[in-house]
């Protein structure tokens, strides 16, 4: 098991890095958030076109890049240290691993291609109205419908759903299993509708399925195992996500407590301060560990004493409970401007919950976790 | 020598190892011979008992010891603090008079810095050493001395001078211990063991030769001690049971490993021990409580990131690259990691953590966790000092105003003595 990253792995990372500071800084977040899309497509063009974060983890025989996870969770994490507004997760992250790890051969090369390179945009419609993302919490269904499939349910907290070309959606077959289907968003018998996102920079969609028609990925046998692959990747990328985020909030409380002057003296001089400030680092860089450990364990798992799940899900975890923590001391950290609409806190304060609970709450993954742990 | 391979150096122990290892020759007797050979201590200098190979070789060289299963110098304990700080700041006299002893076994050491007045703040010593007929006569006491009980020898960090300023008036000694001026008591701690001690000078003599470093920079040669302290941290407190082999030589390892690991007999329990959690959580009945269940995940999540962190600091150090903050935080974390075990061991035994020895149901491993565990964020460096060291080397946050820095240090406003 690897614990660094190559060179390579690091020049892919600064030069998102770079990219995200000059393209997307938080005057163009704040900007993106308010149009009607929430995110800017040209950005996500040049991403997706020049810098092949779209396909980054997409095989190369259906036009992705061939590279793994680990490079993957880079992506996201950069993504969230910026707060970058783009269909990134929902799409890349989310729906193309859905397809990679479920679809067929010809079902692949049907609709990753597009996806890979950002002109088609997809979501995954998994959890249900205050439900779950535990596959026995999914209660959509399917039926057969001449040798293909109509859906029936609703899903909820699809992210970038109003914005989806395509849809892979997470259904009940007839005997029980889980199957994964795909769908374009304009089909006959799929409603969808805006929900109001507290975190303005990562919008939800409501979608409704009343008797859609839907391609089965793979067969009846490939949902179940794929969905728990889907969740661990994501679990991987978000907690990479969390932990960019979380060290951006860090490192901006740090900032401002160095130039705040109270009593005489700067702020960053009282041991409350500091020692505040050393226990946020201590945190960050334990949930740092945790989600590349997960990730190099993605690309490698003979390695680990601990099957992937189990990892996926203490990262998830570890790096929601840290992003949230870091988020409410830098808040503090910032005293009253902290709490303003104007001071950027608030923004990654605002991902950070909505992180907490995306994809299953950190109670959810420790349970998770405990069920596949090896002692 | 620095031209040599790995492969050459590998091939080269074997070939003397062949030659010269015997398990049934005694200890002291093989030493002997292993530090005339410098394969002992591969990285030290040529003329000081080693090879003046790279320190990255020494983990060779110990690998190919290990595979023959042959015996090294003796490396456990204070003594290796000892070694490290005389090879860098002593006279050849030094060397002489105390490297072979140390490296044999025959000798041992303790380490004689911390005060009841001064703990967290080292340099604020108050243990006086005062020239006297052309000798050093040091009265005071010192405290937190693991082995002193049984040592030879004490690392002293004495006050010469009392005008100076705190850091400069410091000189650092070589003292013999066994001497009427030196009294040493054991110190009971909360867990029932009793690892340190108290070490009382009243009238006790240095002669001038066995001062270590200038007068007044007594501050700088403890400094090297403690890089050396916080580097083999995991040498120092490892608790190791030697091997198990059969022979002479070995019998004679392990009673010597016996004695300088004894004080450290409870060391794995403060760490919280998050390798019994889910096997006690079992046999407890208690695997199935949810909440049970929150905490030892939780638990286990500390100990393997703070495991991870830890792995991407050493290989960060192997690649030559600078190490980011991962390299500094994990003092921080094992007390984090031991306080959430605690939680989880005290949850699953529920009533019976109000028991000890055989009745808590663990043969009393569980109790000890549960009271060693506060001294792990205490033990070398507060967690307060580590979260001031954090600040203010890696997050370069600017230091609290001081009372100390700019006075002689006899007008130090200090605790009173005794």
């Amino acid at each position: 098991m690897k614990f660094s990253f190559s060179e390579e792995q690091t020049e892919f990372r600064n030069m998102l890095r770079r990219f995200l500071r000059d393209r997307s800084p938080t005057t163009e977040v704040r900007r993106v958030i308010e149009t009607e899309a929430g995110y800017d497509p040209e950005v996500w063009r040049v991403m997706a076109e020049d810098l092949g974060v779209a396909a980054i983890h997409i095989p190369e025989a259906y036009g992705g890049a061939g590279f793994g996870i680990s490079e993957l969770a880079i992506a996201a994490e950069e993504a969230g240290r910026a707060l970058l507004p783009s269909p990134f997760f929902g799409s890349t992250v989310l729906a193309a691993t859905a397809i990679a790890e479920a679809g067929t051969d010809a079902q692949k090369q049907a609709l990753l291609p597009g996806i890979a390179a950002g002109g088609t945009i997809a979501a995954l419609a998994a959890a249900e109205p205050r439900g779950g993302w535990n596959a026995g919490a999914f209660t959509a269904t399917a039926s057969p419908d001449n040798g293909s499939w109509r859906l029936s349910g609703r899903k909820s907290y699809v992210l970038d759903g109003m914005i989806a070309d395509l849809v892979v959606a997470a259904a009940r077959l007839p005997e029980g299993g889980l199957g994964l289907f795909s769908l374009p968003t304009d089909s006959a018998g799929l409603a969808r509708r805006a929900l109001r996102s507290m975190d303005p920079t990562r919008r939800l969609a409501e979608i409704t399925f009343d008797g859609a028609p839907a391609v089965l990925l793979g067969g009846p046998a490939a949902g179940g195992p794929a969905w728990e692959r889907v969740l661990d990747i994501a679990a991987i990328c978000l907690a990479g996500e969390m932990v960019g985020g979380a060290e951006r909030l860090r490192e901006d409380a740090l900032e401002y407590v160095s130039m705040r002057i109270q009593f005489g003296r700067s702020i960053a001089s009282f041991q409350v301060t500091k020692h505040k400030a050393a226990d946020m680092l201590l945190e960050v860089e334990l949930a740092k560990a945790a989600a590349y450990y997960a990730a190099a364990a993605a690309d490698d798992d003979e390695e680990s004493d601990q099957p992937l799940a189990a990892l996926a899900s203490l990262a998830k975890a570890a790096a929601a409970d840290t992003y949230m923590q870091t988020a409410v001391h830098a808040v503090q950290m910032h005293g009253g401007i902290g709490f303003t609409h104007d001071n950027d806190t608030q923004l990654w304060f605002k991902r950070a919950k909505a992180s907490e609970v995306f994809l299953g709450s950190a109670a959810d993954h420790r349970e998770r976790m405990l069920q596949q742990w090896n002692a | 020598m620095t031209d040599l391979t790995e492969d050459d150096i590998r091939t080269a122990v074997r070939a003397w190892l062949v030659e010269n290892w015997d398990p049934e020759q005694g200890l002291v007797a093989w030493r002997n011979m292993l530090i005339e050979s410098g394969w002992g201590m591969p990285h030290w200098p040529q003329e000081w008992y080693g090879r003046g190979l790279p320190v990255g070789m020494t983990p060779v060289v110990e690998e190919e010891f290990d595979k023959r299963g042959a015996v090294g110098v003796a490396k456990l304990g204070i003594r290796t603090l000892a070694a490290a700080t005389i090879l860098e700041h002593g006279t050849d006299l030094h060397k002489q008079r105390f490297l072979r002893g140390i490296l044999t076994g025959e000798e041992s050491w303790c380490q004689l810095f911390s005060e009841p007045g001064s703990g967290s703040d080292l340099a604020g010593a108050a243990t006086r050493a005062d020239f006297r007929d052309g000798k050093w006569i040091i009265n005071g006491q010192k405290v937190w001395n693991t082995s002193a009980h049984r040592a030879d020898f004490g690392l002293l960090l004495a006050r010469t001078d009392w005008d100076a300023v705190k850091h400069k008036g410091l000189s650092y000694f070589l003292l013999d211990m066994r001497q009427p001026g030196v009294e040493v008591h054991q110190l009971r701690q909360m867990n029932d063991h009793a690892s340190f001690n108290q070490v009382f000078f009243t009238d006790a003599v240095v002669e001038p030769e066995y001062r270590i470093g200038e007068l007044g920079e007594g501050w700088k040669v403890a400094t090297t001690t403690l890089m050396h302290e916080r580097r083999g941290a995991d040498g120092v407190r490892r608790y190791d049971t030697g091997s198990d082999r059969q022979g002479r030589i070995y019998e004679e390892e392990r009673a010597e490993v016996a004695t300088v690991m004894e004080p450290y007999i409870w060391y794995p329990q403060r760490t919280g021990r998050a390798d019994l959690l889910v096997e006690r959580a079992k046999a407890a009945g208690r695997w199935d409580d949810p909440a049970v269940r929150q905490e030892v995940a939780k638990a286990l999540t500390l100990a393997r990131s703070a495991e991870w962190t830890a792995r991407r600091a050493r290989e960060a150090q192997q690649a030559g690259r600078p190490q980011g903050p991962e390299g500094s935080i994990g003092k921080l974390a094992a007390s984090m990691v031991a306080r959430a075990c605690a939680k989880a061991h005290t949850m699953i035994a529920g009533p019976d953590a109000m028991l000890s020895g055989a009745d808590d149901g663990a043969d009393g491993v569980v109790a000890e966790i549960l009271v060693s565990t506060p001294a792990i964020s205490i033990a070398g460096g507060t967690d307060e000092i580590q979260r001031n060291i954090i600040s203010e080397r890696i997050l370069s946050m600017p230091k609290e105003a001081r009372h100390d820095a700019d006075r002689p240090f006899r007008e130090v406003p200090r605790n009173q003595a005794g």
